[in-house]
């Protein structure tokens, strides 16, 4: 469903990417490890649509289409979803509020009818149930005095009721303690499906031992330099990034 | 190019499309000759059929402005508005008698009105199209031309009608009260108001009653080089309660247009009032050109203890906002409030706050104020509060946030605090922030366009204040607040 060809992007003319090749097909979940500054987080944002990178070079096409063309609302509309790295703060909108104007947004994009409120309200409270997410939580602002595992609690809530076929999961087992770690696992996990891909972004193996991947890249200076099973993460745990950082360079 | 950078581009281009009130009426009125003399003032007062004492009551007025001059303190700048090029009254013709039964109003007002989205028939109105229902007074140009519910009103005492009907047949009220709350020499457009006002709401709760339903008026400028002076007058007997909506709107053209209002407000004991307003006139085209210059000035007086004057406003209109809603409070313990959302587009200059003048004991105030600025607007929150020698316990709290959108606008604070009582306690809180690249990619990568991720975060932002309109209401501003920054996506 996500095919990246030799991808390139630079930010102020600081080639960040340099020639990323990836495939993800329906119901694989790929890891990308890498130490800082590998770009990791520059490939979720440029799959996302963020406009503060250029693209110099490559394609991705997702689902058949270039996915490049799009805008970072019709990408969302289309089934992708980015979990933030640090979910972003909006000061006097409700939660609830949010996810359905999201919910709502992306139907109308699809030419499809709004979602009527009490099948929506439904719908979030069985998902807010299953990640430990309060009613509470759902009045607040969005992740307005959230703490850390809240608002990762509350991106796979929002990722969980958009229903997304490609999810890209940015460093979200940062800042979390174990057992929040395993809730956010858990909803990661039941969300695992024949027809969904997900890209899991992260630092260390820790998160793997819950979300167990398929797949592992390892990505350095902008570039993917080794791809494994399962045991690849492993074994980074063992010996580090160093071997990749020397690679690189 | 950054998210926000883009949205100050399209924001650039809000002009005269987005603006959905813009159209013009068609419909043969009745003007006075252009300018201003003491003939003009004679025939407005003539074409009312004004008692004597109205007539020198205006003359009075109108001989003082000629000696006054323009203020120029607030932050707005604008070229000298020439007060002898102006239309001083224009009317629908055939409602120069004043407000006619709907099946007299002319149809083509009747569509203005729809088109407004405003209901007149009042079966319409008690279908429940609303939801609630709503007595309304249609002022068109210089005249009211119709005010519904009157018949239901009346019967729990409520006299909800035009001013120059209520100057005809509550001559006592409108004597006693009028210019009490802003004397006729109280500013340069009060007085010039004073002169010339032409037509405007007035509403009398008798004691003790709770006004059944939610009063309101509708304001449309028409004719082309006109200015509106409408004059509101709203009394609060003791023990009663009424809540009060204004709504304004004006056709698009590239002249600026004068609308200078009075609203006089007296709440006596225990009495509570709330007023809202909507305004949305004709801001001015993505140039700057044309809109409507709003040199309004708005007073409650909490005359009676315990009384209460809530204002809230939506400001979202006008190519010129001159305007302080404010509260005097003179009863020990009243209490005043005022909420408000200043947003600002395009060209759009606002200079607007509130005054809140403790004069009882234990009187308290809260102020909220909300502005937004984007495109090349200016935004400026000038306040006031004040705490008299004898206004012991006097308390007030406000917090005033400003919201930027590019980089291009700006937003000012200007709070004045005068105490003059050592136990008097005020607190001034202010933030200044901007809708960030961040905000909007967050809400764009979940599926919202940026205009509808611009419209919520502003929406949030005002929260606050929105939450202190009457529900009816409450809908119809998000969407304003909406579209008033709609950019040109797409």
């Amino acid at each position: 469903m996500l095919e990246i060809k030799n991808l390139h992007a630079k930010v102020e003319d600081q080639p960040i990417l340099r020639g990323i090749d990836l495939t993800v097909n329906p119901g694989e979940v790929h890891a990308i490890m890498g130490p800082n500054g590998s770009g990791k987080s520059t490939l979720s944002h440029v799959l996302a649509g963020r406009d503060d990178y250029e693209i110099t070079e490559g394609s991705v096409s997702y689902k058949g289409e270039d996915l490049l063309e799009m805008e970072p609302e019709e990408r969302a509309a289309h089934g992708l979803f980015l979990a933030f790295q640090y979910p972003i703060e909006i000061p006097g909108v409700a939660t609830m509020t949010f996810l359905k104007t999201a919910v709502n947004s992306q139907r109308k994009l699809r030419g499809e009818d709004e979602l009527a409120t009490p099948d929506f309200m439904k719908l979030v409270r069985e998902k807010a149930d299953q990640l430990k997410v309060s009613q509470d939580m759902l009045r607040r602002s969005v992740n307005v005095g959230f703490s850390g595992g809240e608002k990762k609690r509350a991106e796979i809530l929002q990722m969980a009721v958009l229903d997304p076929t490609l999810c890209v999961l940015d460093e979200t087992d940062s800042g979390l303690d174990i057992d929040a770690l395993r809730v956010v696992a858990d909803g990661v996990n039941a969300l695992r499906g024949p027809d969904r891909g997900m890209v899991i972004i992260t630092h260390y193996q820790r998160l793997l031992n819950y979300i167990v991947p398929d797949h592992v890249h390892v990505l350095s200076a902008g570039k993917i330099v080794r791809s494994g099973g399962k045991e690849l993460a492993l074994e980074l745990e063992e010996s580090g990034y160093a071997a990749y950082e020397a690679d690189a360079a | 190019m950054a998210a926000v950078q883009e949205t100050v581009e399209q924001v650039k281009g809000l002009a005269v499309e987005q603006y959905k009130y813009g159209f013009f009426t068609d419909i043969e009125s009745e003007k006075a000759p252009k300018g201003l003399n003491e003939d003009i003032v004679k025939f407005i007062s003539a074409k009312k059929g004004e008692p004597e004492w109205m007539l020198e009551w205006r003359l009075d007025a109108y001989r003082r402005w000629r000696n006054l001059d323009e203020p120029s303190w607030a932050k707005v700048k604008y070229p000298p508005v020439d007060f002898d090029d102006l239309y001083y009254y224009s009317a629908p013709k055939r409602a120069d008698d004043g407000p006619l039964s709907l099946d007299e109003v002319d149809p083509e007002l009747l569509r203005t009105y729809e088109k407004l989205g405003i209901p007149l028939r009042e079966q319409e109105v008690l279908a429940g199209v609303q939801g609630a229902k709503v007595a309304v007074d249609a002022v068109f140009d210089s005249v009211s031309v119709v005010t519904t519910f009157k018949e239901e009103l009346a019967k729990s005492g409520v006299i909800f009608c035009p001013i120059s009907e209520a100057v005809q047949t509550h001559p006592e009220l409108v004597q006693k009260y009028l210019g009490s709350v802003v004397p006729v020499t109280d500013n340069f457009y009060a007085t010039l108001n004073s002169a010339v006002f032409s037509d405007g709401s007035f509403v009398y709760i008798p004691e003790g009653v709770r006004c059944p339903m939610e009063l309101s008026t509708y304001f449309r400028i028409n004719e082309s080089q006109t200015g509106q002076f409408e004059r509101t007058l709203i009394i609060a007997d003791k023990g009663s309660y009424v809540s009060y909506l204004e709504g304004c709107t004006a056709p698009m053209r590239d002249e600026n247009q004068l609308h200078a209002a009075v609203v006089e407000l007296i709440a006596h004991d225990d009495a509570e009032i709330k007023y809202s307003t909507v305004q949305n006139w004709y801001p001015g085209d993505a140039e700057g050109v044309g809109g409507i210059y709003n040199f309004v000035t708005k007073r409650g007086d909490c005359r009676g203890k315990n009384s209460k004057i809530s204002w809230t406003q939506v400001e979202t209109g006008s190519a010129i906002t001159w305007k302080y809603p404010s509260c005097i409070l003179r009863g020990d313990n009243s209490r005043g409030e005022f909420y408000s959302i200043a947003i600002s587009n395009g060209h759009q200059q606002i200079d607007s706050g509130t005054k809140m003048i403790h004069l009882g004991k234990n009187t308290s105030s809260r102020i909220i104020s909300k502005g937004v600025s984007a495109g090349k607007s200016s935004n400026t929150y000038r306040g006031l509060v004040s705490a008299h020698r004898r206004a012991s316990g006097a308390r007030n709290h406000t917090q005033c946030d400003s919201l930027l959108i590019g980089q291009t606008c700006s937003a000012h604070t200007v709070p004045y605090i005068e105490s003059k009582n050592s136990t008097a306690k005020f607190e001034h809180e202010a933030t200044t922030s901007k809708i960030g690249d961040d905000q909007l990619f967050y809400c764009r990568q979940r599926g919202l366009n940026e205009e509808e991720a611009v419209a919520l975060i502003v929406n949030g932002f005002c929260k606050e204040v929105l939450q202190q309109l009457p529900m009816e209401f409450a809908v119809e501003a998000q969407a304003l607040v909406g579209i008033s920054l709609e950019g040109s996506v797409g």
